[in-house]
């Protein structure tokens, strides 16, 4: 497993070493690429802000509100019986549905419990191996008019719940009490 | 759907705050919240502007158009149905390269020529056909490599090692990504015997 985490300390660096050398043997002009490129990363943060600002605040009144423990409260039965973390069930759902909700719910379960506990590092490696579903199969499908998607939707999901275990399961190894 | 989605949650917020009687939590709720947007963002433009610039210089520098090569044999595998050397094969590629190192903005137009190109070959043009069930559930199986946007968040909350997660992360992305292929080759073998 301290394999697992020496790849998470050195991914970044190494992917850095590797496109820097990459870029002299081509003989591109890395820094003022860089430059340019990190100019599409601000554009997108301006895109993201104003949805993050919507769903940041709808999450937060769900949870001031007290609806969301509520919700983890009608969950707890189910979710305990089957050692899952009751705090997650509203994320694991909503990640199907919503990229931009579930970054509201993530930020959300971020700031109750911290990044670091176990529910922050699990729903983190979560977040990681899932996908929106329903926007993506709807681009998609839509961009050429096919209306019968046959078994796509049973694989994405079958996909995504194989993510969700397997991110439980190797938190649990990692982090677990 | 979002329309739905979110008045929904903030009328069912409502509507419970005023059960319990946390309105005056609601309504700081709302205007924290907001405020927390703009500094998770803040945070997110150096980490994130820091991602695409290396990106950039992989572009460029042509590593991208090589990784994409380089995945031919393996999706020859995953594409029975599409005939060797056809451009349903080089978006299909691109689209893969470029969820893996999470570039959205060249993911989708590839994706979207790729989905074209193979409804060129698809017979019944309502039905999706294999090959579109394939690309479709590899790609929703989740391929990146980093997310970057969770270590920014993580950051953002303070995590003592925000990028703890990479690994680990890296292990159920592979996991699900092996489900669903296995799930489409069973379906197949199930399908068309």
């Amino acid at each position: 497993m301290s394999f697992l985490i020496l790849i998470s300390n050195l991914m970044v660096p190494l992917i850095f070493v590797f496109i820097i050398f990459y870029g002299y043997s081509k003989k591109v002009e890395i820094y003022d690429v860089f430059v340019e490129g990190a100019k599409d990363g601000l554009k997108t943060v301006l895109q993201i802000l104003p949805t993050l600002i919507g769903l940041m605040v709808s999450v937060g009144i769900l949870r001031a509100s007290g609806a969301l423990s509520l919700l983890e409260k009608c969950v707890s039965p189910i979710a305990d019986a089957i050692g899952y973390p009751k705090e997650t069930v509203p994320l694991t759902f909503m990640r199907l549905i919503s990229s931009s909700a579930s970054t509201g719910i993530l930020l959300d379960l971020y700031k109750t419990f911290g990044p670091d506990s176990f529910i922050g590092r699990f729903v983190s490696v979560m977040m990681s191996s899932t996908e929106t579903i329903a926007y993506t199969m709807s681009i998609y499908f839509i961009s050429v008019k096919i209306t019968k998607t046959r078994y796509t939707l049973h694989g994405a999901i079958f996909a995504n719940i194989a993510g969700v275990i397997a991110s439980l399961w190797i938190s649990n190894l990692l982090w677990g009490s | 759907m979002l329309n739905y989605l979110w008045g929904g949650m903030i009328l069912i917020g409502i509507a419970v705050a005023a059960f319990t009687g946390k309105m005056p939590d609601v309504t700081n709720a709302a205007i924290d919240s907001s405020k927390e947007a703009v500094t998770t963002c803040i945070t997110m433009t150096g980490i994130l502007s820091m991602w695409t610039g290396l990106m950039k210089i992989a572009e460029t520098s042509g590593l991208i158009k090589i990784l994409s090569k380089k995945m031919a044999p393996f999706l020859k595998f995953l594409f029975l149905q599409i005939p060797k050397n056809h451009k349903a094969l080089d978006y299909i590629s691109t689209n893969i390269i470029a969820n893996i190192f999470g570039l959205g903005w060249a993911a989708t137009p590839a994706g979207i020529n790729a989905m074209e190109e193979m409804q060129k070959l698809n017979h019944n043009k309502k039905y999706a056909s294999r090959s579109m069930c394939m690309f479709m559930i590899f790609n929703m199986s989740s391929l990146q490599i980093i997310c970057v946007n969770l270590i920014a968040y993580r950051t953002q909350y303070n995590s003592a090692n925000p990028s703890e997660i990479i690994g680990p992360g890296l292990f159920a992305t592979f996991v699900s990504t092996v489900a669903g292929i296995l799930f489409v080759k069973i379906v197949e073998r199930w399908k068309y015997k």
